[in-house]
């Protein structure tokens, strides 16, 4: 019963074997690789942060206050005398873990609403589409700006806003994979042979959709970073005193004369990152998958 | 519309509450309520405001009691103003450098193009913007840091124009690049060009007439979608910018809980988002033949 086509095979990268070779492939590109060195370098912030860090982002040294930088302070101090690099660092931890758990949850979601429409009756299909095309028609900075308005800014919000943004994205891929699923051959068979729908979904469709989602999300993680820091920017995003890249360049933006280096480091990490992220998501996605090219 | 609505009204909290702040008495928030709508059944409530809507009132400021509508067709012609320029520039900067890099394949522009454009669309506008500030009017002095410019001084405004603007575009040039580049090389790959090619026609004619007034169309079709994008960017360039318009609007009104200004502005932008997918559809049929006669 295991028979699965190749119409979304993602078996170049799935298991050990193909993970070497994928990082083998990945050698040969140098984008990929640079890429591949700023999402570790990001990674090792966000795990590590508080060991490499010079300072504890929230002391405030009022004595210090908009030091240029120097070895004392790589990247200078802000307007309480804080240590810039050490927020910065500190950082990388919130925008990677907003970023990637709203990303998870919302291929989730995805996942359950694209399967439900793409499987399900057809009334529930044209009811989630409505719905997904509804928040489409909202430009996300102005859909994030009204739900922080009306709920409030905090860390839950703002992930909510993400997964509100993300999900329709990845429901509605699951939702054209799963109509192209519905009716191969195979899944006719198995439904013939008296499979639930759940099995048929979770044993069968599942396996053959979950590849591409995975390379597509990931390849969003840089406009979710830059939706939460842009919204942490505009006030509207995680409350301070956290030490989140959008509240730093927005703290660093009220003192752009007197003190310049605090927006030019706080805005380096954020560049660096979605640059890594996208280099990397592009080179494994053509790696893994070619086709996608014509979907994203 | 009505999505925006039940936004509104499914949070929990009076929003007379959270407006007025802790210490209103209950008759100051009895009034607000009552001035508001607030304090009637729910459905009428949605049937008053999208009346209301239809006839084309948005509201009443709360703190300014100025009329929402003017308020926002006020700021509005500057933000469109905006966009249109960012749009404008990006499109002369990409299209031209996607069709140059499919016809010059693999030649050191297509390779940096390649790489541009993957820059420049993953970094964020509001980091490029800020940058931009810094560099070009407060260490150089080139343009002017704030504001749209003076009234009916049409140098001077577009002088102000001209670093939010490059913000809002950068990351187009390379998102239309690669869309003009692959749909180019789809395009020249096809039959009537190598027959444009056979009858000796001249290889620019061929490019730009034949080849390019094809690959052009998914690029209009994506315009309409930019134009949301190019919204969401408009926002962060007006704040940095402190230019006046709509993103400025819904961020200040945002920020003191003024929501008759966000549920107005909000609503005028999701209208504009709205109507620009029809317009590039017609654009598309003007275009393109085939799509006239099936329409």
């Amino acid at each position: 019963m295991s028979v699965r086509p190749s119409d979304w095979d993602v078996s170049g990268g799935a298991g050990l074997a193909g993970a070497g070779k994928t990082a083998a492939a990945l050698r040969h590109d140098p984008l990929g690789m640079l890429g591949l060195v700023l999402v570790l370098l990001a990674l090792f912030c966000a795990l590590f942060g508080h060991w490499i860090a010079p300072d504890d982002p929230f002391k405030i040294h009022v004595t210090d206050r908009f030091q240029a930088p120097s070895l004392a302070h790589l990247m200078g101090t802000d307007n309480l005398g804080r240590d810039v690099l050490s927020r910065v660092i500190a950082g990388t931890r919130i925008a990677l873990s907003i970023g990637g758990s709203s990303i998870l949850i919302a291929m989730t979601l995805g996942l359950v609403l694209g399967l439900s429409a793409g499987y399900g009756p057809r009334w529930l299909d044209n009811l989630l589409l409505l719905l997904f095309d509804s928040v489409y028609s909202f430009p996300t900075v102005i859909l994030g700006l009204t739900v922080m308005t009306l709920l409030g800014p905090s860390i839950t919000t703002l992930m909510f806003v993400v997964v509100v943004i993300q999900t329709p994205a990845y429901a509605r891929l699951i939702r054209t994979a799963t109509l192209a699923a519905k009716n191969t051959e195979y899944i006719l068979a198995i439904r013939s042979l008296g499979a639930s729908p759940a099995r048929v979904l979770v044993v069968h469709v599942l396996p053959n959709i979950i590849g591409p989602l995975f390379i597509i999300a990931s390849m969003d993680i840089p406009s979710v970073i830059a939706l939460e820091a842009g919204l942490t920017y505009l006030g509207m995003g995680i409350p301070p005193p956290a030490p989140d890249w959008g509240r730093i360049l927005q703290e660093g933006f009220s003192s752009i004369r007197e003190a310049p280096w605090i927006v030019v480091c706080g805005g380096i990490p954020l560049i660096l990152t979605t640059l890594g992220f996208t280099f990397l998501g592009e080179s494994l996605r053509d790696l893994l998958d070619p086709r996608l090219r014509r979907i994203v | 519309m009505t999505v925006l609505f039940a936004a509104i009204h499914a949070i929990p909290g009076d929003p007379a509450i959270i407006m007025l702040g802790s210490r209103a008495t209950p008759e100051m928030r009895e009034r607000l309520s009552r001035e508001m709508g607030l304090d009637q059944p729910v459905p009428i409530q949605l049937v008053k405001f999208l009346t209301r809507v239809a006839e084309g009132d948005l509201g009443t400021d709360v703190w300014t009691k100025r009329s929402v509508g003017a308020i926002v067709m006020e700021t509005l012609p500057n933000t469109l103003v905006l966009i249109l320029t960012a749009l404008s520039w990006a499109a002369l900067v990409g299209i031209p450098l996607g069709c140059y890099s499919a016809i010059r394949r693999n030649s050191f522009i297509d390779k940096f193009t390649g790489v541009l454009s993957v820059g420049t669309i993953s970094i964020p506008s509001f980091v490029v913007a800020i940058y931009a500030l810094l560099l070009f009017a407060i260490q150089i002095g080139w343009f002017p840091v704030i504001g749209a410019g003076a009234d009916g001084d049409l140098p001077d405004q577009l002088w102000h124009l001209v670093l939010p603007s490059f913000a809002v575009g950068l990351g187009w040039v390379g998102y239309l690049a690669r869309i003009v580049r692959a749909s180019m090389l789809e395009v020249m790959a096809e039959n009537h060009i190598r027959t444009a090619r056979a009858f000796g026609l001249p290889e620019p004619k061929i490019i730009l007439h034949y080849a390019l007034r094809i690959a052009i169309l998914p690029t209009v079709t994506l315009l309409a979608l930019a134009i949301g994008g190019l919204l969401s960017s408009a926002v962060f360039a007006e704040n940095i910018f402190a230019r006046p318009g709509i993103g400025k609007l819904i961020v200040d009104a945002a920020n003191l809980r003024n929501y008759p200004v966000v549920q107005g502005a909000v609503l005028v932008t999701v209208g504009l988002f709205a109507f620009a997918m029809p317009v590039a559809d017609l654009i598309v049929a003007w275009l393109d033949p085939r799509v006239r006669s099936a329409l």
